[in-house]
């Protein structure tokens, strides 16, 4: 029998050679790959969500947990695949036009790919007709933006308006993020959701999709 | 070393509030105290303000000037606010700042050269963030040329290598520390100048970093920081720096302060 806390264990700690040697395990024992994924790999990062969350865990440690994780995924892809195993949401990603920050938006990604997310990351200084368009093509449940600078934090807003006006508005929850940020911005703009830090905005996004 | 003292940043809550209320009283008092605490310049900056940004810089200049003899540092990438802050300014003030971008060097170089002001050059440009000292290095020898040749002094350019958190890359540090020695041994003359706190992100005690950062950008040549004057540790690691670094001579500064 595998033993699922082992694998989750990996993932806590960032060891990403065990990780991989343990989904490999795992794999030739025949285990479910929705298990192993569910129940290994994603079941750690939600730790290390929560303790990114609580304070205890710094960003390193999200990082090599997050890379402990990638590495044991490319094993499992081709198992997912064949077995049809979907996402439990989609996020669109980027950091807004005029502002080049990454390290927050990619943190978010990596948490919400952790989560068990299909992840399309848009990069940085991303027009509002490219969100436009990454929306019409992907469908997303969730649109996320990231912006670090007061001069382009107003780019959401032309976003969201971008959004109506192509007709796309309902068809997407926002969320936007940022140190300038605040819940009142969020409401100014019209956003629907803001979170201080990604592991909240997992635990936002989540509740969203269900 | 130059100092840009950085409290009044309209991102911080006391700074939003005093401002929303027109309480200059509490401006003033921070910028006094800030240039009490050895300030060559203080920082201002209103970007949460958004549409009201210049009204508020110039408003924020014109109240803060009544009480320090230092000079202003306009912090925004808006060169409306900008231009706001330098119309309102008396004497030689620091525009923070002016990047290799193509659209923002041509709207933002014409204030240094029309106001002769000082200039914090930040080391990026249109190919985004830079990863290496090189890509630093390459962006601030074209700044260089770019702005000498407009004919701005080389002793008003502050280049600012840009920070990058070392909890993403281990090597962002060195990454700086040899820009900053790579553009002082190059370009004679010119300054560097950083924010510390970047380097600290997504770490613990972050304090203990910026302190021990700072020491090191010192020791690479860094003539310049934008920190918080108000927090005596710094400012004394600051003072033990340069008597150590060969930058106080006598070592009269460390003992005047100290002795």
């Amino acid at each position: 029998m595998f033993d699922f806390g082992e694998l989750q264990q990996a993932i806590i700690l960032g060891k990403g050679p065990l990780a991989t040697e343990l989904t490999q395990k795992a794999i030739n024992e025949e285990c479910v790959p929705k298990d192993i994924l569910n129940q290994g790999l994603i079941a750690g990062m939600d730790v290390v969500g929560v303790k990114f969350k609580n304070g205890e865990y710094y960003l390193p440690q999200v990082l090599l947990a997050a890379r402990a994780m990638k590495a044991a995924v490319v094993l499992l892809h081709p198992l997912i695949v064949s077995a049809g195993i979907q996402p439990i949401g989609t996020l669109v990603l980027g950091t807004v036009k005029g502002d080049l920050h990454d390290v927050g938006k990619n943190l978010v990604a990596m948490l919400f790919q952790g989560a068990g997310f299909n992840v399309i990351d848009l990069g940085v200084d991303v027009s509002s007709e490219k969100f436009v368009e990454a929306v019409r093509e992907n469908k997303p449940d969730i649109l996320g933006m990231s912006s670090l600078l007061t001069t382009s934090m107003r780019e959401m807003q032309d976003v969201i308006q971008a959004l109506q006006e192509a007709g796309l508005r309902d068809k997407v929850k926002i969320m936007v993020g940022g140190a300038p940020i605040t819940q009142q911005f969020a409401d100014k703009i019209g956003a629907d959701a803001y979170a201080l830090e990604g592991g909240t905005a997992v635990e936002m996004a989540k509740a969203m999709v269900n | 070393m130059i100092i840009v003292g950085e409290l009044i940043n309209s991102t911080r809550k006391e700074i939003f509030n005093a401002i929303e209320n027109k309480n200059s009283d509490f401006i003033k008092e921070i910028a006094k105290k800030q240039e009490q605490a050895g300030a060559s310049f203080i920082d201002v900056n209103a970007g949460i303000f958004l549409e009201r940004e210049e009204e508020v810089i110039e408003w924020l200049v014109t109240e803060i000037q009544q009480v320090v003899s230092v000079p202003l540092c306009i912090d925004s990438p808006n060169p409306q606010a900008i231009e706001a802050g330098l119309r309102a300014h008396k004497g030689k003030a620091m525009i923070n700042s002016i990047t290799g971008e193509k659209a923002r060097f041509e709207k933002i170089a014409p204030f240094v050269t029309q106001y002769g002001a000082s200039v914090v050059a930040l080391c990026m440009d249109d190919k985004g963030m830079p990863e290496t000292s090189d890509d630093r290095l390459r962006v601030a020898d074209d700044l260089v040329n770019r702005l000498t040749e407009l004919g701005v002094p080389k002793e008003n350019i502050f280049f600012d290598p840009l920070v990058k958190p070392v909890s993403v890359n281990s090597l962002y540090g060195n990454e700086v520390l040899e820009t900053i020695r790579g553009i002082m041994t190059k370009h004679v003359g010119v300054h560097t100048i950083c924010g510390l706190s970047n380097v600290s992100f997504g770490l613990p005690n972050r304090k203990l970093l910026n302190q021990a950062f700072l020491v090191m950008a010192m020791a690479a040549g860094l003539d310049g920081a934008i920190l918080n004057p108000l927090d005596e540790r710094i400012m004394e690691l600051l003072k033990a720096t340069e008597a150590l670094n060969g930058r106080d001579e006598y070592c009269l500064g460390y003992v005047e302060t100290f002795g």
